[in-house]
This record gives structure tokens, C-alpha cells and sequence, in this order.
């Protein structure tokens, strides 16, 4: 039962903290400037209101102040960063054309074989470019276009246009508009009226070139009546100075569809994590975000849901752990912006050996949004004494007719409780992982099998390492 | 002929050998612990072996459930002096899981909730923890013994996936200490009030779940508990008195019938007799505990 290799790999120092020496086909001098930008469009073919977007979001990211209110950023170089980075000039459709070397990257990741089957399809970042897509045909025959984002704005403008920063415009906030202004690779996900997508879609992201920022956009339409499941996990190698991933994701989900987005990040203990991610739900639509935090140096990440028309529905399940050197500040923003609309926040922290949790959230009801049902709940465990937590929930209601719960908790782990599993041969170490587990399965619960497995392991490892 | 004779006395000595290795001994000696500078045991001394029943009764308040909990070495008991050993080894540096593999088992009084966790995935977990390798048991596997050992005892097959103890009854929670302590057959279980808060179908149930593992793997047993009417069910060996932080009076099945009809406000006054003649010159005079009877 116990997983050696992956014990190796999750004690102590970050597990994945290896780079291979892949070319890379167009690298970039570091720092950010209008040529920079320009490079980045023209080297991708890019229609001119796409060039124009980011010309106009490198001015906001440009006047716009750095976030004080959240966790320390003041660690951040831009013109340090380089924000542009191939490892491969071409599209792989076919797994047998991949390199080699960029399968071995993978199975030093861990990444299952089974996994690749059972997926429908693979989207895999590695540096700033898409390697590798398959898609399965009776997907394909469905009608769902699941590309990374370049391919799908070259195949799909209209799409694209009709959507990008419609969720999240680039004036939203600094790392937004850098975003935009930068973006490079991420998802592109359109499901067709009606489509159920049966099986999780999933994408793995990961950070190679060293001080190179990634800067990946994702699009997800989901088409009135339609399902989808988009998986997202990352892991990114060590390096001694700080790395930036700042992705945004904008989702809109249509009338009577339902989108879950889930997301496991575990970037390596250097990068800096800053990630807007929005959706919109129309009438009798669900949104649901799963969202874990384990890695990176500083997270912050409020994966938003706009209810646009009644009957709409948002959910932000998420965990965060924060080890030695760690912020997580995380929480989820709900907008109740129309009546009859419900929502549910569950958010679950950990902290220890010196590590910091914030849970950060927001709650609005719109003056004409009638009969809402809202509840939220957070729970913090802290682990020991020299690990924080703080709740930080925000409310804004501007009407009477709602219902609206919050429920929040900061605890240690019970004595009791450790005696008790103790007394039936557990480990100290044994039945405190076991207790932050039964902690974070409301989070568990909602994941695919493989992920959940995988993250009890994490689990029983972190713990490892924090114990005697 | 006399050289086969021979090898039949070496066989049946052998035999003899493994019966031997079997029984295992717990023995508290002389045993003083505190909880906050408070002195709750005050001199204790008990022996038992594998396949025997002990009863300690004793009035709410006596310190019969600090005894298990020491035993079973709860962080928050702090030992004075005396020793608690297994199989002749002192076992006060022992972490509980240590005292736990060894084979000592705690059935609680009051069983912890632990949410998000399964019966059946902390079971399982306990299960190999303490089994080598080749010893433990696959998921498959293992299900099947839990299911089969719930049946024994009743108990509903959804159960298993239930979170530990979380919104379970009393009679539930009681359930399922022996369910635990059936999956991890220890050789000797501390049984805190198991009795109390179940019917008289659920106690005819645990006190035969009891009594099976007694008989089949002489589980040595301590059944701790101020009502007699569990010892109907699972016939004691020897029961003990146990009032303000000690035994005072050990005897057979007669004993526990005298405290049914009396209670223990009249024992406690022969408890206190029967230690004054043989008190030890060093114990402190047991203070009047009426408050606390029946």
C-alpha cells in the first residue's frame, strides 16, 4: 500500500524538484515592455484585436498599484520574469510523436497510464506551449473542441472573441491585466448544447525555464443544457528564486449547464501563485469551484461565481495546507446578482510548522436578488504553535429576503482523539494524518478516485515530515 | 518401543511449551498516578492473564476508568510511582500504540467521533498497522472480515462506512468498541463501562461478543463497571472493589451479588474493614465516599 517513490519525493524538500536541459526554441530576454508583448502576438499569428487586448491590458497592468491588502508580494521582480518561453515549435496530436524527453518529464511526475486512457483527453503545458492534445473521437464527434488556448483562438475566433476577458475584464486587477497582456497556452473548452461530457477533462501544467513566469489563459463555454468536469493539476520543478504563475480562467456556464473546474495546485515552494479565476452561471445553471492549495510560496486565489439569472447555483469546495515558508490566501467570492439564486462556500485550512493560512471571502447580495440561500462555512486546523490562520469573510446584502449562514471554526487537533486512535496502534504521526484527512474529506469526496488517493498520500507524507 | 515412547513425551512437551507462550500477564503493581496534582490512583494492584474475567466494580468518581486509561498510557495521567507491566516487561515508557500492537485494547466509555474518517478505512488501518507485511490484509480482504465480524454482532453492513462514531447512538458507539476490539483480537481489553446505555438485547449481544473471543483466543478481561448486570452475561473470575483510587476487596461472583443487593454503601464500609486488617502502614485512610453511591 505505501508508495515508496512518492514518499521520497513528498518528504521535505519539494519532491518534484527536477528540470531536464530541453531547448527552448524561442527564449526571451527577461523583463516586460511593449516589444515583449508584440513578440509574444506576432510569434503566435494572432489577429490584431487580440495584439491590441494585450497592448491595452499592459497599460492597465502598468497603472495599476500592487495588491497590499493580501499576502506579501513585495518579493516580486517583473523585470526578472521572462514572459515568453517554447519548448516545442509544433502541435503533438498523437502521443507516439511526443519527444521522449518530455516523457520522461511526465513519468517523473507520476502521471498514471491508466489515467491517460481513462481521460478523454490531454492537454499538458509544458513552458509556455501546448505539447501535447488528443482529444477522443466520440468526444470530438460530440462536437466538444478541447484545444489549448492559441489553437482554439486560431480555429475558433469568433468564439473567443465573443468571450475573452468577458468574465474577467483586464482592469480587474494588476496580475489580470498582466495576464492578459502576456498570456501564453492554457485550455480552450467549448461543449455544444446538450453534450454531457462523461468523463473528467484534464491538463497539467507545469513551470521549466527558469524565472520564467507562466501565464496561461483558460476559456470554458458550456452551451445551455450541457455538462462538463475540467481537471486541472500542476507541479513545477525547484528553483532558488522566485517564479510567478498567474493564470486566469473564465467560465461561462449557459442556461441549465453545469460546469465543476477542479483544481489541485502544488507548485513548487518558490512560486509565487496568483490566479483569478471567475464564472458566470445563467438561469438554473451550476457552477461548482474544487479548489486545493498544497504548494507554492504565496497563493491567493478566490474562485468567483457571478449568478447571473435565477435558479443559478455556485459552490466553492476548498482546502488549503500551508507548511514551512507557506501563505495561503484563499477563500471564494459569490455574487448573488439575480433572485432565487443559492449558494454554498466550505472552505478547510491547515497550517503548520510556521505556515499561514487566510481564508478570504466574499459574499454580495444585489438589492433585487430575492429569496437567496447562501451558507458558509470555514474551518481551520492549526497544527501547532508557531502556524496562523485568519478569517477574513465579507458581506455585503442589500436586501432582507435572503438566508444566509456562516459558520467559522479555528481549532487544533483534539488530544482525545489522538489517544483514541493511538490506543488502537496508530501512530502519533499515523492518527494526526488521519485526523486532517477525516478534516478535509468533505473536500476529498468530491474528487476523482485517483485524485483523492493521491492527496490522502500528500496527506500522510506532509504529516510525516511534521512530526518529532 | 521404548524410542517411540520418547518422541510422543517431547511432542506433548512441546505442546505444553505453546500453551504456555500463550497466556499472557498484565500486572499493575502497587500503582500511584495524578492528573493536575490531583492523586486519583492510590495503590493498585491487579493481575490478569489471558482467558480470565475480571469485574472492577466501584461507585461513580472512584477512579475505576482512570485506571484503563493509564493503563493504556493517556498523555494526560501522570504515573507517581508503582509500575504497570505485560508479560513481565514495564510498559510506562510505552507509547499507546506500543501498549496498543503489544495487544492491550481500551474499550472506551465514552468513544471519540472522529468525522470524515470511515469505520472501515480507520479499521483497516489499525489492522496492518500493527501486522507485518505479509500479515495484512487487502481491502477486499479485510472488508470481508469486517463484514462477517459485524454480522456477529448485528450490527448493519452500511455501518462500515460510516464516519467513526459520528452521530452514532450510545448503544452504537458501544457496538462498535467491541467490533474494533473483535477485528484487533488483542490479548488483553480494558472494557470502560461498555455496559452502560445499551438495552438488554444490545448488552446480551456484547457480553456474548465477549464471551466468544474469551473462549476462542483467551482474551483476558477487565470489565469495568458499576452495575452488576452485565456479569450475568459474561461470567467473571474474580471481582474487585474498587473505591477512592484502589481495590479494596477482591472476591468471587458472591461479591458483585452482594453489591447488587446492598449497593455500595455497605461494601465500602467491609471494603474499609477488610483494609484496615490488612491495611499496608503506608496507605492514607480511605476517605468516606457516600456522595458518590448509589
Amino acid at each position: 500500500m505505501e508508495n515508496v517513490q512518492l514518499k521520497q519525493k513528498l518528504s521535505g524538500e519539494y519532491q518534484f524538484g527536477f528540470h531536464d536541459d530541453i531547448d527552448n526554441v524561442f527564449e526571451f530576454k527577461k523583463g516586460l515592455n511593449e516589444k515583449v508583448v508584440r513578440q509574444i502576438s506576432k510569434i503566435k499569428k494572432e489577429p490584431e484585436w487580440m495584439l491590441q487586448k494585450r497592448l491595452e491590458a499592459l497599460n492597465i497592468f502598468y497603472s495599476k498599484p500592487m495588491p497590499k491588502w493580501g499576502a506579501d508580494l513585495g518579493h516580486i521582480d517583473f523585470d526578472d520574469i521572462i514572459y515568453y518561453a517554447s519548448a516545442t515549435k509544433k502541435q503533438y496530436g498523437n502521443w507516439d510523436d511526443v519527444p521522449q524527453k518530455l516523457k520522461d518529464t511526465f513519468e517523473k511526475l507520476g502521471i498514471p497510464e491508466a489515467e491517460r486512457k481513462f481521460l478523454a483527453g490531454v492537454g499538458s503545458q509544458y513552458d509556455s506551449e501546448v505539447i501535447y492534445h488528443k482529444l477522443r473521437e466520440d468526444l470530438e464527434k460530440q462536437g466538444v473542441v478541447f484545444l489549448d488556448m492559441d489553437s482554439g483562438l486560431r480555429e475558433h475566433e469568433d468564439i473567443v472573441r465573443k468571450y475573452f476577458g468577458s468574465v474577467i475584464p483586464s482592469g480587474d486587477n494588476k496580475f489580470a491585466a498582466l495576464n492578459t497582456a502576456v498570456w501564453s497556452g492554457g485550455s480552450f473548452l467549448y461543449v455544444p448544447k446538450g453534450v454531457h461530457v462523461e468523463v473528467p477533462l484534464q491538463a497539467y501544467f507545469r513551470i521549466n525555464t527558469k524565472n520564467m513566469g507562466q501565464f496561461e489563459r483558460t476559456l470554458i463555454i458550456a452551451e445551455p443544457g450541457s455538462s462538463v468536469h475540467y481537471q486541472e493539476g500542476c507541479s513545477a520543478p525547484v528553483y532558488t528564486t522566485d517564479a510567478l504563475h498567474s493564470a486566469v480562467v473564465e467560465i461561462i456556464a449557459l442556461e441549465g449547464s453545469r460546469v465543476q473546474y477542479t483544481t489541485i495546485q502544488n507548485w513548487s515552494n518558490d512560486v509565487y501563485n496568483l490566479v483569478t479565476k471567475r464564472a458566470k452561471a445563467y438561469k438554473d445553471a451550476t457552477m461548482f469551484w474544487l479548489d486545493g492549495n498544497i504548494g507554492s510560496r504565496v497563493t491567493m486565489k478566490y474562485p468567483a461565481v457571478l449568478l447571473m439569472e435565477p435558479g443559478a447555483r455556485g459552490e466553492v469546495v476548498s482546502v488549503a495546507i500551508a507548511g514551512k515558508g507557506q501563505h495561503q490566501d484563499a477563500g471564494a467570492k459569490i455574487f448573488h446578482l439575480a433572485p432565487n439564486t443559492s449558494s454554498l462556500i466550505t472552505s478547510k485550512s491547515i497550517s503548520k510548522d510556521g505556515g499561514r493560512t487566510t481564508y478570504r471571502g466574499k459574499v454580495y447580495v444585489a438589492p433585487y436578488a430575492f429569496n437567496v440561500k447562501c451558507n458558509v462555512e470555514c474551518d481551520a486546523l492549526i497544527l501547532d504553535e508557531q502556524s496562523a490562520s485568519d478569517t477574513v469573510p465579507y458581506m455585503e446584502i442589500q436586501n432582507d429576503d435572503v438566508s444566509i449562514s456562516h459558520e467559522a471554526s479555528v481549532s487544533k487537533l483534539d488530544s482525545e482523539k489522538l489517544f483514541y486512535l493511538q490506543s488502537r496502534g496508530l501512530s502519533e504521526q499515523k492518527a494526526k494524518a488521519m485526523l486532517v484527512q477525516g478534516f478535509i474529506e468533505p473536500f476529498v469526496k468530491q474528487l476523482p478516485m485517483e485524485y483523492a488517493v493521491e492527496l490522502n498520500r500528500l496527506v500522510d507524507m506532509e504529516m510525516e515530515g511534521s512530526v518529532g | 518401543m521404548p524410542q517411540n515412547r520418547k518422541r510422543i513425551d517431547v511432542e506433548t512437551k512441546t505442546m505444553a511449551i505453546k500453551l504456555t507462550q500463550e497466556t499472557h500477564t498484565m500486572q499493575v503493581k502497587d500503582l500511584y498516578a495524578s492528573v493536575q496534582g490531583k492523586a486519583v490512583l492510590k495503590g493498585v494492584n491487579l493481575t490478569i492473564k489471558s482467558g480470565e474475567v475480571h469485574a472492577l466494580m466501584g461507585p461513580n468518581g472512584s477512579g475505576k476508568s482512570t485506571l484503563s486509561a493509564v493503563i493504556l498510557g493517556h498523555p494526560s495521567y501522570t504515573i507517581e510511582s508503582g509500575d504497570i507491566l505485560f508479560n513481565g516487561d514495564s510498559i510506562l515508557q510505552w507509547t499507546p500504540e506500543q501498549r496498543a500492537k503489544a495487544g492491550l485494547f481500551l474499550a472506551f466509555q465514552y468513544p471519540v467521533e472522529v468525522p470524515g474518517v470511515s469505520v472501515a478505512n480507520f479499521l483497516r488501518t489499525a489492522y496492518n498497522e500493527s501486522r507485518p507485511k505479509e500479515r495484512q490484509l487487502s481491502v477486499m480482504k479485510f472488508n470481508a472480515l469486517l463484514e462477517q465480524e459485524m454480522k456477529t454482532l448485528h450490527m448493519p453492513p452500511a455501518m462500515a462506512e460510516r464516519y467513526l462514531n459520528d452521530g452514532f447512538s450510545g448503544g452504537e458507539k458501544k457496538r462498535g468498541e467491541i467490533l474494533q476490539m473483535a477485528i484487533l483480537s488483542p490479548k488483553i481489553a480494558l472494557m470502560d463501562e461498555t455496559d452502560s446505555g445499551l438495552d438488554v438485547d444490545a448488552l446480551r449481544i456484547v457480553a456474548d461478543g465477549c464471551a466468544q473471543l474469551v473462549k476462542k483466543s483467551r482474551l483476558g478481561v477487565l470489565l469495568v463497571t458499576h452495575y452488576p448486570r452485565i456479569l450475568h452475561y459474561l461470567k467473571p473470575d474474580h471481582v474487585h472493589l474498587f473505591v477512592d483510587g484502589k481495590i479494596v476487596q477482591s472476591g468471587g461472583m458472591d461479591l458483585a451479588e452482594q453489591v447488587e443487593k446492598t449497593g455500595y454503601g455497605s461494601l465500602e464500609k467491609t471494603g474499609a474493614k477488610a483494609m484496615s486488617t490488612k491495611a499496608k502502614p503506608n496507605t492514607t485512610p480511605t476517605p468516606p465516599h457516600r456522595e458518590a453511591c448509589l
